[in-house]
């Protein structure tokens, strides 16, 4: 055993030596265990935004990148060991990981005490880049949908009033719609949101919110419900003289929608982080190079970690370093087109970006547009 | 009996368009106008109507062997996967014939929820009917949970949502002061018609005297020769029967159908039978709708508080009226 090590020791020694010039960036992903195929989409597009960029040439000054990816196993504990591993033994400059926001709880706080800038593709939980400020995220955070679904509805529905309906039971549902109405106020004026009304979980019946909503003649409803509530939500509205149209948000994301809603979910609209039919030419381009190398269309997933990618390495690249503290100070700076919208940071190194806006149209999920907030 | 009821819902309908028209006239705003209005009163209608049919059985199994059915919101859950089951079943055969499809999934529904009913009774409630109250009680909640349990294992039915069928297509209606469906005036027709025979069930025939005798004193009953077993199964069955056709007809106005979906509607059935007197037929109905527009006016005036209103009400009402509204005193309810 110590024998077996003390080789392994001297072959990972060779190999540093050999690539001396390598920029060493760490990857992260659940490949086994309970969300293997996040983990699996996560490694496709972090190695294919990898190869993509040695292939232009590295990062800076002609040097390239040497990719160290870990399995967390959807696992903290197993998680905290790889972050341990990577920075400490592998000695990476940064890190791309992992998918769930309980481990990358787990891993952030080593990489912060390291000072490793590290990006999390799809870790929704606010906590995450709470932790400190070397910790970032490509995914927007849930809220944030109401944000963009408020700027929608002005600005691509020309909606003048709003309503909304969420259920006051759920942190989900009830951030969306908060947020949807303090843009939608910001937008279009105090008192524009013009009905706000709350419903308990697991109701059934909508009518009287509804009605009240209806006689506040609002242009749009915002229904920031998972998808069965939104399909019963949406046909007692449709049934009480609504015809306006209906946003929401990626709780909409499921094929049982159309079958509980039916007709009545039509000329509705939900955000949702990236589409394979947005028509941007670098999501064209990204969606037919990952079919060609995997033989599958990328989810959102694959999506947002090549995107995670993207901007950890043109944040060292405008470094110039490999300085934790450069990279990091470059990464607040980011400002980059990638396939989930153009990105930049707020203070709390959230990503503000567009998000996509899909249409139920004749049954089917129709990318419409992407929206900046 | 029936008359007595109707006048009841009359006055209540008049006495809440009129407090709306006070009410708009005085602060005339739009805001009360959103609320009061005859578009909420028909919503809370629609509510009232399916609670009045499962309160019905709680209130009758109460009135006849004065025992609290936990399950009874579950024979609501079987009716309606009977009337889902009964429409893919015979769909292909009845293509274009509405109407009759309609009656094979009504009739799929009362029988469902009916002879699950009187299974229920025969099989749990009767070896304990002359035992502690409290045993029956327990097992009506074990007999409950079975039913919600047994029937999201059955692969067949499973643990996950449905959407239900439209079995009858859509309508909607526009009347100006409020926009129905016909979905609407189905629910609210069918509670009535049921309510309005099962008033004269209990008025006019035989078996409804058997019931009222065996309600008022088991034992005098049965020394008249009455068949007092036979007397409860009739009870359960209709009951259950009833909380079937409550399924089916909110399956065709929630779409959405699940092996729990029989809990809520169950509680607030049981609040409205308590509401208007347990074991009083009438104030069950009256409980019922009752308990509809109090939450639809409830949730209407603030939706974050809305249900707390309801159950406020209720609770004011049994202060101040502990044997509910049209309730007859007795010593113990449980």
């Amino acid at each position: 055993m110590k024998r077996f090590a003390l080789v392994l020791v001297l072959v990972v020694l060779a190999a540093s030596i050999v690539a001396a010039q390598d920029i060493k960036l760490g990857g992260v992903g659940p490949v086994t265990g309970e969300a293997a195929t996040f983990g699996v989409s996560t490694k496709n597009g972090i190695v294919m935004a990898v190869e993509e960029w040695n292939a232009k040439g590295g990062v800076f000054g002609g040097r390239k990148v040497k990719l160290i990816f870990e399995d967390d196993k959807g696992d903290p504990a197993e998680g905290a060991t790889v972050y341990t591993k990577l920075i400490q033994q592998d000695n990476v400059v940064a890190i791309v990981g992992t998918v769930m926001s309980k481990v990358t709880l787990a891993g952030a706080p080593i990489a912060q005490d390291a000072g490793i800038p590290m990006i999390s593709p799809t870790s929704t939980n606010e906590k995450v880049t709470l932790v400190g400020d070397y910790i970032f995220r490509a995914c927007f955070i849930d809220p944030f949908q109401g944000t963009v679904g408020a700027s929608f509805a002005f600005k691509d529905l020309k909606a003048k009033k709003a309503a909304a309906i969420f259920d006051i039971g759920n942190d989900y549902t009830k951030g969306l719609a908060e947020n949807f109405r303090a843009t939608f106020e910001k937008l279009a004026g105090k008192g524009s949101v013009v009905a706000y009304e709350g419903h308990p979980s697991g109701a059934t019946d909508f009518k009287a919110q509804l009605t009240k909503i209806i006689a506040a003649k609002p242009d749009v409803l915002y229904v920031p419900d998972y998808y069965n509530d939104v399909g019963l939500i949406a046909k007692q509205a449709r049934e009480l003289g609504f015809k306006g149209p209906m946003v929401g948000g990626d709780g909409w994301d499921s094929p049982e929608l159309v079958k509980i809603g039916g007709t009545a979910v039509e000329n509705g609209y939900f955000t949702n982080h990236y589409s394979p039919a947005d028509k941007r030419k670098i999501v064209q381009d990204f969606v037919a190079k990952y079919k060609a190398k995997f033989g599958s269309e990328p989810d959102a997933l694959a999506a947002l970690a090549y995107d995670a990618t993207y901007i950890m390495l043109d944040a060292i690249k405008r470094a110039g370093s490999t300085k934790g503290s450069a990279i990091r100070d470059a990464l607040v700076k980011t400002n980059l087109d990638v396939v989930s919208g153009k990105v930049t940071f707020d203070a709390n190194r959230n990503p503000i970006k567009s998000a996509v806006i899909i249409e139920i149209k004749d049954g089917k999920q129709v990318y419409k547009t992407t929206v900046s907030p | 009996m029936s008359i007595g009821l109707f006048r009841i819902r009359a006055n209540l309908e008049h006495s809440v368009t009129g407090f709306a028209n006070i009410r708009i006239a005085r602060k005339g705003t739009v805001r009360m106008g959103s609320i009061f209005n005859a578009q909420q009163i028909v919503n809370g209608l629609q509510v009232g109507s399916i609670y009045a049919l499962i309160a019905l059985g709680y209130t009758m199994v109460y009135g006849i062997v004065r025992l609290i059915n936990f399950a009874h919101g579950d024979f609501y859950m079987i009716g309606a996967y009977a009337s889902y089951g009964a429409f893919f079943l015979f769909n292909s055969f009845f293509v274009g014939k509405t109407g009759i499809l309609a009656f094979i999934v009504l009739a799929a529904s009362m029988l469902a929820g009916g002879v699950i009913a009187m299974l229920a009774n025969q099989l749990a409630y009767k070896p304990l009917r002359y035992k502690p109250k409290l045993s029956s009680l327990i097992t009506a909640i074990g007999v409950s949970m079975f039913l919600e349990y047994f029937f999201s294992a059955l692969p067949m039915i499973g643990p996950s949502y449905r959407s239900f069928p439209d079995i009858i297509p859509k309508v909607e209606i526009n009347l100006g002061l409020a926009t129905i469906s016909n979905y609407v005036v189905i629910d609210i027709a069918v509670a009535a018609i049921l309510m309005v025979g099962l008033t004269i069930l209990v008025r006019k025939s035989v078996l409804g005297k058997a019931m009222r005798a065996v309600s008022q004193d088991k034992d005098a009953a049965r020394l008249m020769g009455i068949d007092i077993e036979k007397v409860i199964g009739y009870t359960f069955l209709i009951g259950g029967a009833f909380a079937g056709v409550a399924g089916l007809l909110a399956g065709m106005t929630y779409p959405r159908i699940f092996p729990y979906m029989g809990i809520q509607p169950g509680l607030k059935a049981f609040i409205a039978a308590v509401l208007g007197g347990i074991g009083s037929i009438p104030g069950a109905v009256l409980g019922a709708y009752i308990m509809g527009l109090a939450e639809t006016f409830a949730s209407a005036y603030n939706s974050l508080i809305g249900e707390g209103i309801a159950f406020a009400i209720l609770i004011l009402v049994l202060l101040i009226r502990p044997r509910g509204l049209l309730g007859e005193k007795t010593a113990d309810k449980i």
